[in-house]
């Protein structure tokens, strides 16, 4: 994770609240003109960190750098960075351009000189004569594009985000995210990215910081985050999966055997996991990676199959899933195929699941419990 | 049926309002002013004329009594919101729960007790036998008794005293809806704290700031017991005249007058403020 010029450094952050650690030891770099997300949980530290990267607080200890220059000390108003707020705190008593300008008009920018660069910005934010529009006359969409445009006329270094979609509806944020992604593209600048929606950080990020009660609990794209998660923590947190308990009967190289509770047995192909026959283990399974199939179907045999019958079908379009229910009485969620095969599925319906070995990760249970 | 009922519902809550306009407002007022417009020719005879009036302008004490309460009560209550605003910031932006409530208490506590009391509170400090005066003799820095009483300092001393409260409370209501983030986001994109005070906090509590003024300013004009209290007699103000006429001159007319020439500034210096501060009536007092 080094790169030759990295536009934001942190090394050894760390902020104490009285006796409430609220980061710890946080160490990252963001490359120039990448996207990089921080994901995690309410109260996990995210919000704390973004705060000390803009300057709003001072880190208890660790260094923090921009291009280079470390920026301990240094205020928020003589910073590289700008950020957009959560609520995109744009000055509604200031007409639009007005408020873009501000900044240019803190740096003491000619009046003709303000105008023509915030009608460019604007114009970069596909909203071109709406400077003189209030505040309030704009749409969601239009003020989070405002909120970036009056941060970007600036040109800083690093752009911090604070779940700035958190406030929009379902659609529009669909959209933003890819909007968000773009603008990032076209302004190439870095943008530090903070939420606690995954498919907001998957969509947008080159990489994705986990956290977890102020820790980095993994940092890699968001192909590795989703598909190789370290940790127990961010193959639960990122993305839906079936969470199993138990136990590990058999070692044998990478592939081993564990039983649940309830006596069903599953393979899991996991290399370099550590874990030996009697440790307690988790084992993390995608709906996705679940195949269902008709029973007696001849697929009799193979690893990781079991019969069952369907408990609920949650339809939700494209992202519909199935609860079956194996003979253990285990619900494991499986996401639904679009091809249609199984569109007429019913509670009570027998069928059986299948997954390879490759497709679960399984992790120790810390605390040997 | 229903509609009728409804509608008889909104007239009785709306009863005694009409009724307190109606009876308490704007009947006196036709009767004051029916009274200023009468001039006395003899005993129990009047004529309908605009003379006392223009006993107003004809005699230099009248106008100048009325320029000086007027000038005055707008220093005041400038005076008061370069106190008030620093005292409402600290309340509404910079402290947090408990001592919030305990400071805006604090600011609230002198106003348990009459007005008299408090400026006779004031005149104990103020005169010449006072805690002030004995205080600079016991450190030797005066040789004498000081009289600080009975000048125009202390009347401003006392209006501002009078006034602050009316003017901290809106103002901390404002500042109380400024979002903090807005503050932040000023200082991220290179904003000092004048130019955030001057661009973010100023125009959000502008509001605040000119019902506060017009409140203080409308106190101010129509005080009379600060005033004559820690004036004396030397220092003349428009609503002691007003007293003088009515009470100890017994001329109702020109005193009736005097009233109206006061609704008359009051109005017209109100009016003045909303029109140079950009703001309107319904937008700073009609708000909750």
């Amino acid at each position: 994770m080094t790169h030759p010029n990295p536009d934001l450094e942190c090394r050894d952050l760390t902020k104490d609240f009285d006796a409430f650690r609220a980061v710890d030891h946080i160490s990252f770099d963001v490359p120039q003109g990448s996207f990089f997300s921080i994901l995690g949980p309410s109260g996990c530290g995210k919000t704390t960190l973004l705060r000390m990267i803009a300057g709003f607080q001072s880190p208890t200890s660790g260094d923090l750098r921009i291009k280079g220059k470390s920026m301990i000390g240094v205020p928020p108003n003589k910073r590289p960075v700008s950020m957009v707020f959560q609520h995109l705190a744009l000055f509604p008593t200031m007409n639009i351009g007005d408020n873009v300008g501000f900044g240019l008009r803190q740096r003491g920018v000619s009046k003709a000189e303000i105008k023509t660069r915030v009608e460019q910005v604007l114009e970069r934010v596909g909203l071109p004569h709406v400077s003189e529009r209030r505040v309030d006359q704009l749409s969601g969409g239009q003020k989070q594009r405002v909120a970036i445009a009056r941060c970007m006329v600036l040109e800083p270094d690093v752009l911090l985000l604070d779940e700035p979609l958190g406030a929009l509806d379902l659609k529009l944020r669909e959209h933003m995210k890819i909007e968000l992604k773009s603008l990032q593209h076209a302004f190439n600048t870095t943008f530090v990215y903070i939420t606690h929606d995954q498919s907001e950080a998957l969509v947008m990020s080159d990489n994705i910081a986990v956290m977890n009660n102020g820790r980095f609990e993994q940092i890699g794209s968001p192909h590795d985050v989703y598909h190789r998660p370290d940790t127990a923590f961010v193959a639960g947190f990122v993305g839906d999966a079936n969470k199993i308990d138990a136990k590990v009967t058999d070692v044998n190289g990478a592939m081993l055997t564990l039983a649940t509770d309830t006596g069903s047995e599953m393979k899991v192909e996991a290399a370099g996991t550590g874990l030996t026959v009697g440790q307690r283990a988790q084992v993390f399974l995608r709906p996705e990676a679940i195949a269902l199939g008709v029973p007696d179907a001849g697929t009799e045999g193979g690893a990781n199959i079991s019969r069952g019958t369907v408990e609920t079908v949650f339809f939700n379009g494209a992202n519909s899933t199935v609860t079956v229910k194996d003979r253990a009485g285990h619900l494991v969620k499986v996401a639904m195929p679009q091809t249609g095969d199984f569109a007429t599925l019913q509670r009570g319906d027998a069928i059986s699941t299948r997954w390879h070995p490759k497709q679960a990760r399984c992790y120790a249970v810390s605390g040997g419990a | 049926m229903g509609s009728d009922r409804s509608r008889l519902g909104f007239y009785l809550l709306l009863a005694p309002i009409l009724l307190w306009l109606v009876v308490l407002i704007i009947l006196p007022h036709i009767g004051l002013f029916l009274v200023s417009i009468s001039e006395k020719i003899g005993p129990r005879e009047y004529e309908t004329g605009f003379d006392n009036y223009a006993a107003f302008f004809t005699e230099p004490l009248y106008w100048r009594t009325f320029a000086r309460t007027a000038i005055m009560s707008i220093m005041a209550t400038a005076l008061t919101l370069i106190l008030g605003f620093p005292i409402a910031y600290y309340i509404a932006k910079l402290t947090r729960g408990r001592t919030k409530t305990t400071l805006f208490l604090m600011c609230m506590i002198p106003f348990w007790v009459s007005e008299l009391v408090r400026t006779f509170g004031w005149m104990i400090l103020l005169r010449e036998t006072g805690v002030i005066s004995n205080v600079l003799q016991y450190l030797g820095l005066v040789n004498g008794p000081v009289e600080m009483l009975y000048n125009d300092a202390a009347i401003m001393v006392g209006l501002v005293y009078t006034s602050i409260l009316f003017m901290v409370v809106p103002l901390v209501t404002t500042l109380d809806s400024l979002d903090d983030s807005l503050i932040e986001a000023g200082y991220d994109l290179g904003g000092t704290s004048t130019s955030i005070m001057r661009e973010i906090v100023i125009p959000h509590a502008m509001p605040g700031i000119v019902s506060g003024c017009i409140v203080v300013f409308m106190l101010s004009l129509g005080n009379y017991l600060t005033p004559i209290l820690l004036g004396g007699k030397d220092s003349l103000w428009f609503t002691g005249m007003i007293y003088t006429q009515f009470i100890t001159r017994f001329n109702w007319e020109l005193g009736s007058a005097f009233g109206f020439l006061l609704l008359a500034l009051s109005s017209l210096v109100v009016f003045l403020g909303l029109k140079f501060s950009g703001q309107s009536l319904s937008e700073t007092m009609g708000r909750p």
